[in-house]
């Protein structure tokens, strides 16, 4: 098993990445430089890191979702190559058109920081296999710009397609319906704000997050 | 030549900054101010054979996101 962590500059999440799938999944990891032109070849697994990919210059993600990897990181993804987006990784699959939507600035305005409860809505998934349907888990956040909008029509499409896979359970940043992550119509890639890299043993605080890249291990077997 | 590019947040898309300007404006004292909304002004000097509609896919590809933000060109 190969795995892609995809580094740009300002991301900060990049190196807790890929130590948690390397030491979680056993896969090989590669951190792949954002001006690339293609991934390594037979990857299994893409992850786009947490940070603030350009400073959040323009929009949270945005120059980031137009580097030179990200056409084939694109292309991966709608083969199916399971690919999962944490917090500026979220941001940069909307602005790159892998997920709908979009990330505004949070609605109370601050920065967030902090463990946030969060409820699985979708265990059938590759990212969620191991955790139960409508179980909570306690993961970290911390972000400005985690309010996820969506036009009505497109949320009552996620709702109704299975498509959340995580919802916050209680008010964190004014996202709509309470949105922590989704789901891409295959199931493959998964943009979520908060932190599941940060949360893998208990020297963390919790290892809720341990569980999300168990589940790899199943599904890329 | 000098384009001006404005993205502004569409209608209806909560603006927590500009909310949060507004609330400036009435700490100061100003009365009045009904609403804010914070947009973002981006310059360009482009050369003047660069048409319209080239900035316009400048503008839907990168610099405003379809999804909540306008924008509106303006050759200066």
């Amino acid at each position: 098993m190969k795995a892609a962590v995809i580094q740009f500059p300002g991301s900060n999440c990049d190196r807790d990445m890929a130590v948690a799938i390397s030491s979680i999944t056993g896969a090989e990891t590669l951190l792949v430089w954002h001006g690339d032109s293609s991934l390594p070849d037979g990857v299994d697994l893409i992850a786009i890191p947490g940070g603030f990919s350009y400073g959040d210059y323009l929009r949270s993600g945005a120059m980031a979702a137009r580097s030179p990897i990200m056409q084939d990181v694109v292309a991966a993804a709608n083969r199916g190559v399971p690919t999962l987006g944490v917090c500026n990784g979220f941001q940069i699959l909307t602005e790159a058109g892998l997920l709908p939507g979009a990330l505004m600035r949070n609605a109370g305005i601050n920065f967030i920081c902090r463990n946030v409860p969060l409820n699985v809505e979708n265990n059938s998934t590759p990212f969620t296999s191991q955790y139960k349907k409508g179980e909570q888990v306690m993961f970290p956040v911390a972000h400005h710009d985690g309010n996820y909008f969506a036009d009505d029509a497109t949320l009552d499409m996620l709702e109704n397609d299975g498509r959340i896979a995580f919802r916050y359970g209680e008010y964190v940043n004014g996202s709509a319906r309470n949105i922590a992550g989704i789901l891409n119509e295959k199931g493959n890639v998964l943009g979520m704000m908060p932190h599941p890299e940060r949360m893998i043993e208990t020297m963390h605080g919790g290892s809720d997050g341990r569980r999300l890249f168990e589940g790899l291990i199943a599904a890329l077997a | 030549m000098n384009i001006r590019v404005f993205v502004t947040l569409k209608n209806g898309v909560l603006d927590p900054q500009g909310r949060a300007i507004h609330h400036a404006i009435e700490n100061l004292g100003f009365e009045g101010v009904n609403d804010v909304r914070a947009g973002r002004l981006i310059e360009l000097d482009v050369d003047p054979a660069v048409t319209d509609e080239q900035i316009a896919e400048i503008c839907t590809k990168l610099l405003a996101n379809m999804v909540i933000e306008n924008f509106e060109i303006q050759r200066v």
